[in-house]
């Protein structure tokens, strides 16, 4: 069984915000970058439980920049067994789901894992977009898979519930907390990532079909107002005449 | 050139997030000077009351394989319609379904996608919408590049007007081939508001010392007609279910009112939440880095602060 796992460059939760160009582009300027969770922790690991138990091979695939490598190495380091990056800043969701639909066709992939959003921008586009592209079925947001032969048997999280169905052949998942338990590197892992093959290809042609006119800071609240302990009446007075909520 | 809304019914019924999808298409479609038709994908108690959001046509689909959801068969069917009416913009809500399928109509209408739009569009010489980003640290507000548009909209960004009457629903048979999923179980949480499409939730975390405790946070949010939610190391500790995790590897929810008790208010913990429009913390630590997100503070003990506040709401309530 090979699986193809698509792993994204996030900043790193805790990192401060700001643009520039103008307020059009993102400022990255001393932030720490980390492969984005769901990717890591739940895409890629049930990956590798996969293949350790009924054989074969996880290729990481990411569509990014040099400086991407990082997260790349990470994603070797905990287990992958040869990485591909597809050679461009990828400007929207439909230049990277055309890279990773255009390698996967190039190959030949029983499974394709995806995070179920990356952390930034929390787009959830991409795995469809993938999806429709190589004209597969899509499991979304899945907490729970087991393989049987040439049967999966998936558990998705939905609004207020879940939803198990069965799925022959090949398909697109994406992975979404629960599906497994995160994994970190060890440093055999480490020095074995650094021999292992990562091919940087050229892009296809693809063009960005949305852009980001501007980005803007919220206001900051106005200031918390405190509230004496001893008189919640005040608290439920001002929520209905002040904040109008209840 | 018409709006085309997407209208999710679970078990045969709409739910808010629905109605909130019918009254955007109907603005974005004004705006655009254009009508608002509404889809609705299997069978439906009165489809035709979508017409008081606004919507001016129904098209009801029914088909041997549209019984569950397939995102590739469902994506058929929606574009289908799509071509069908006319449209140059197709609107869903941003649920599981509705991601599952936003990206893929967008491939299949070489659309461009803006998944999570937190406002109406603006028109005016193009179309440009606001989605957050960065843990709700910023507002991005995208252009999108093709005539044809994919959106889908955040819960509680829009509040649902029903001023219009219902409409008529159009019946469709359509059968455009089985996919391969094959459902076997739908599981739906018994009781109480389903967290992300509830206006009020209380929401608990470390503070409340074990799974014991949180008889007090029931009483809160029954009190209030709200839904409860917790802190990611109470779900992984399970003291509470895993869909209950609100944050930035939770869920992320915009209700009106969030109460925080016990919740220390780390950053990835405020990326689910701090898009609420009130937050009230309720914490006994004076630098817990909540209270800087907060709207109205309360420093005490959680044991002592939450039943007051619940006898509090129950005298405002029989008032
Ligand atoms: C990549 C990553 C992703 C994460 N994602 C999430 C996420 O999605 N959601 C999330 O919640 N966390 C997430 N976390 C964890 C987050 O960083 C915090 O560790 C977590 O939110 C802390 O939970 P807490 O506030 O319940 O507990 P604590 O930080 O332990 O805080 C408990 C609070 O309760 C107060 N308290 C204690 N006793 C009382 C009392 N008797 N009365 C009143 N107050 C009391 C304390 O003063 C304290 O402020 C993530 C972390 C990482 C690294
Ligand atoms: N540049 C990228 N390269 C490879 N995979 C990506 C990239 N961006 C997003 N993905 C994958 O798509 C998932 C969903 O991303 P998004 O649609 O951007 O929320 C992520 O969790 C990754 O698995």
């Amino acid at each position: 069984m090979n699986i193809l796992v698509c792993i994204s460059k996030t900043p790193d939760t805790t990192a401060k915000i700001s643009f520039k160009s103008d307020d059009t582009e993102y400022n990255s300027d001393g932030v720490t970058f980390i492969m984005n969770p769901y990717d890591e922790w739940y895409a890629l690991v049930r990956a590798l439980e996969i293949t350790e138990q009924n054989g074969g091979s996880v290729t990481v695939i990411n569509v990014g920049p040099a400086s991407n490598d990082i997260v790349i190495r990470k994603a070797l380091a905990i287990g992958a067994s040869d990485a591909v990056r597809v050679d461009i800043d990828a400007p929207d969701s439909y230049v990277v789901a055309s890279n990773i639909a255009a390698h996967a066709k190039s190959k030949t992939y029983d499974l394709i894992f995806l995070g179920k959003e990356t952390i930034d921008y929390n787009g959830s586009e991409v795995g469809a977009m993938v999806a429709e592209l190589l004209d597969l079925p899509y499991a979304s947001y899945v907490t729970k898979l087991d393989i049987n032969g040439n049967q999966a048997t998936v558990t998705r999280e939905l609004e207020g519930g879940e939803e198990v169905s069965q799925i022959d052949g090949s398909f697109v998942l994406s992975a979404a907390k629960g599906l497994a338990e995160q994994r970190i590197p060890n440093m055999k892992g480490i020095m074995m990532a650094k021999s292992k093959p990562l091919n940087v290809v050229a892009p296809i042609q693809a063009d960005a079909r949305v852009h980001v006119a501007k980005y803007t800071v919220p206001p900051a609240k106005a200031g918390v107002k405190m509230i004496d302990p001893d008189n919640m009446d005040e608290l439920v007075r001002l929520l209905h005449e002040e904040a109008k909520v209840i | 050139m018409s709006v085309l809304a997407y209208i999710e019914s679970p078990g045969g019924h709409f739910k808010k997030s629905g109605f909130e999808v019918a009254t955007y298409a109907s603005k974005v479609a004004a705006a655009l000077n254009t009508n608002a038709v509404a889809v609705v994908i299997g069978k439906v108690e009165n489809a035709g009351s979508l017409g008081q959001y606004g919507i001016s046509k129904v098209i009801q689909v029914n088909g041997d394989s549209l019984v569950n959801f397939d995102s590739q068969v469902f994506t058929k069917v929606l574009s289908s319609i799509y071509q069908e009416v006319g449209a140059n913009t197709l609107i869903m809500s941003h649920t599981a379904n509705g991601k599952s399928m936003a990206g893929r109509l967008a491939i299949r209408l070489n659309a461009g996608c803006i998944s999570g739009v937190n406002a109406l569009p603006n028109t005016s010489g193009g179309f440009t919408v606001s989605k957050s980003v960065y843990s709700g640290k910023a507002t991005a507000t995208y252009g999108i590049n093709t005539p044809d548009r994919v959106i889908t909209v955040m819960g509680n960004s829009i509040q649902p007007q029903s001023t219009g009457s219902a409409v008529d629903v159009e019946n469709k048979s359509l059968d455009l081939g089985g996919g391969k999923v094959k459902v076997v179980e739908v599981k739906s949480e018994e009781g109480g508001v389903p967290l992300p499409e509830a206006e009020l939730v209380v929401s608990a975390g470390r503070g409340m010392k074990g799974p014991e405790n949180w008889g007090i946070i029931e009483d809160l949010a029954s009190a209030l007609g709200a839904a409860t939610a917790c802190s990611r190391p109470v779900a992984d500790a399970d003291w509470r279910p895993h869909h209950e995790h609100v944050g930035q590897t939770g869920v992320a929810i915009r209700p009106n009112l969030y109460i925080a008790v016990g919740i220390s208010g780390a950053i990835q913990h405020l990326a689910g939440v701090n898009n609420s429009k009130v937050i009230v913390v309720i914490n006994k630590d004076p630098e817990a880095p909540f209270f800087k997100a907060a709207d109205y503070g309360v420093v005490g003990d959680l044991f002592e602060v939450v039943p007051k506040l619940t006898a509090a709401i129950k005298k405002y309530k029989n008032q």
